[in-house]
């Protein structure tokens, strides 16, 4: 895998890399499609809306897996000598994918609760700390978008992705002592747990590998995007400036 | 030149900041006056003295964190506008020290705001404290403003960068002192003895405020200065 920045603009941000994980994005999504839809039974107490799971439970795991790396992208900026914007990119590509995982995931797990709790919304821990990490998210991509030149961009928002990473489990944290000193909501009529059976859980999984191959070749071409927007950023700068010194001449 | 310490340096921007506030009187002229507003608004919106009562706690200090909006911003708009951060950074003065002193001033001036807002909510809904409960409210009152005062020059200072979108402010603090609201209200909702909380219930609170105040001042003493120098 290779995050070195595209100056050919012709050449497109594709490679071989990036169209095999596509690849298997585009098989694993389309059994997650037939088996979620089609082949796998529905559950014994929820019924059909079970099948929301193949959606919200791999979209829930990609959505902490952005989160992670952001932070570790972060971190790798902050910490290499270099300072290669490389990683900065990488940790604004996967913030951008992450949202918008984070919102599917939003958006399915309260769909699912009114199916299952008979309500839309829960004041659950893992709920509470998503929608958090979903606003948190938003304010990092705002971040991203002040201005200034890269490596003042690439500074700042690593340190608010890393104060995230200390932010988000204090949320958690809280909100766990919060709800454990509080009546349980009483409209529950399952604890959402599912017995699978065998081809649940494959279909499951397969879900799991669709929706990460997805984000991987999301930030991959997300991340060289954004390479070739710092570049054209750049070169307008040149140009400008070589006018500016023409003028003077 | 002499060179000044860390802790010199924060008593010095401390300083500066509450004099700037006192001959200004922000705090006591605007916020302090809004912050009051916001309580009556809170008593028009939710009419009836039991529902007043069972909500004093997380009111005082939704109060609380919306005028610290406004004391963060008027403490670094101060700073931007003239170029007074740059002119600091140019004279040497060790950013730790700023972050220090700022965050001090800020604490002192949110103290005095959540004084007026508990002893507000005491009177506007009907509550009343017994000794032990007033002793568990000036515990949560120091950790809480602590942790708001780390939290809010820290995030306040990256925001001040953005000059002309103070829209940014809210968004990035509200998500962080969300366990400092959470923690705050359930802990004064013991101390008021409203919603069956018993004062003993309090206590875990205060220590999850005071980690929660340690962790930002320890954070901000590290990433205070990587995001003003640039």
């Amino acid at each position: 895998m290779s995050f070195s920045p595209v100056t050919q603009a012709s050449k497109g941000v594709g490679t071989p890399t990036t169209r095999l994980i596509g690849l298997i994005a585009i098989a694993s999504l389309a059994w997650v499609l037939f088996g979620g839809l089609v082949a796998t039974p529905p559950e014994v107490t929820q019924g059909e809306s079970v099948r929301i799971m193949y959606v919200h439970v791999p979209s829930a795991w990609v959505a902490y897996l952005a989160f992670i790396t952001t932070a570790v992208a972060s971190a790798s900026y902050l910490l290499s000598r270099r300072r290669s914007l490389g990683f900065d990119r990488v940790a604004g590509a996967s913030a951008e994918v992450g949202v918008v995982f984070m919102g599917i995931t939003l958006v399915s797990g309260s769909l699912w609760g009114r199916l299952t709790w008979g309500t839309f919304w829960q004041w659950d821990p893992r709920l509470t700390t998503t929608s958090f990490l979903f606003v948190t998210y938003l304010g990092y991509l705002a971040v991203r978008g002040l201005g200034g030149t890269h490596h003042q961009r690439a500074k700042r928002s690593a340190i608010l992705a890393l104060l995230a990473v200390l932010e988000i489990p204090l949320v958690h944290f809280s909100v766990v002592l919060w709800r454990s000193l509080h009546q349980r909501a009483s409209v529950l009529s399952t604890d959402g747990d599912v017995k699978m059976d065998g081809l649940m859980l494959f279909t499951l999984l397969v879900g799991v590998v669709a929706f990460t191959a997805t984000f991987a070749w999301l930030v991959m071409h997300r991340q060289r995007v954004l390479a070739m927007r710092d570049i054209v950023e750049s070169r307008k700068l040149d140009v400008a400036i070589a006018q500016r010194t023409g003028e003077g001449n | 030149m002499k060179r000044v310490n860390v802790l010199g340096i924060a008593r010095m921007i401390a300083r500066k900041d509450l004099k700037v506030e006192w001959r200004g009187r922000v705090l006591v002229n605007q916020v302090l006056p809004f912050a009051a507003l916001v309580m009556v608004m809170f008593a028009f919106a939710l009419d009836g003295d039991d529902l007043l009562q069972r909500a004093a706690s997380g009111l005082a200090w939704m109060a609380t964190v919306l005028s610290m909006f406004v004391v963060i911003s008027r403490s670094f708009l101060v700073d931007t506008e003239d170029g007074a951060l740059d002119a600091m950074r140019t004279a040497g003065l060790d950013m730790r020290g700023v972050y220090v002193g700022k965050s001090m001033a800020l604490f002192l001036q949110l103290l005095v705001l959540n004084v007026v807002l508990i002893a507000l909510s005491l009177l506007l809904y009907h509550v009343s404290l017994t000794f032990e409960s007033a002793v568990l409210l000036v515990a949560i009152v120091v950790c809480a403003t602590a942790g708001l005062a780390f939290v809010g020059v820290l995030y306040g200072g990256l925001a001040a960068l953005s000059k002309g979108r103070e829209t940014l402010l809210p968004l990035l603090v509200l998500p962080v002192v969300a366990p400092v609201v959470i923690g705050a209200a359930r802990a004064t909702e013991s101390a008021y003895g409203t919603a069956g909380a018993r004062v003993g219930e309090g206590w875990p609170w205060v220590g999850l405020l005071f980690v929660f105040a340690v962790a930002f001042a320890i954070a901000g003493l590290l990433s205070f200065p990587s995001l003003i120098e640039e």
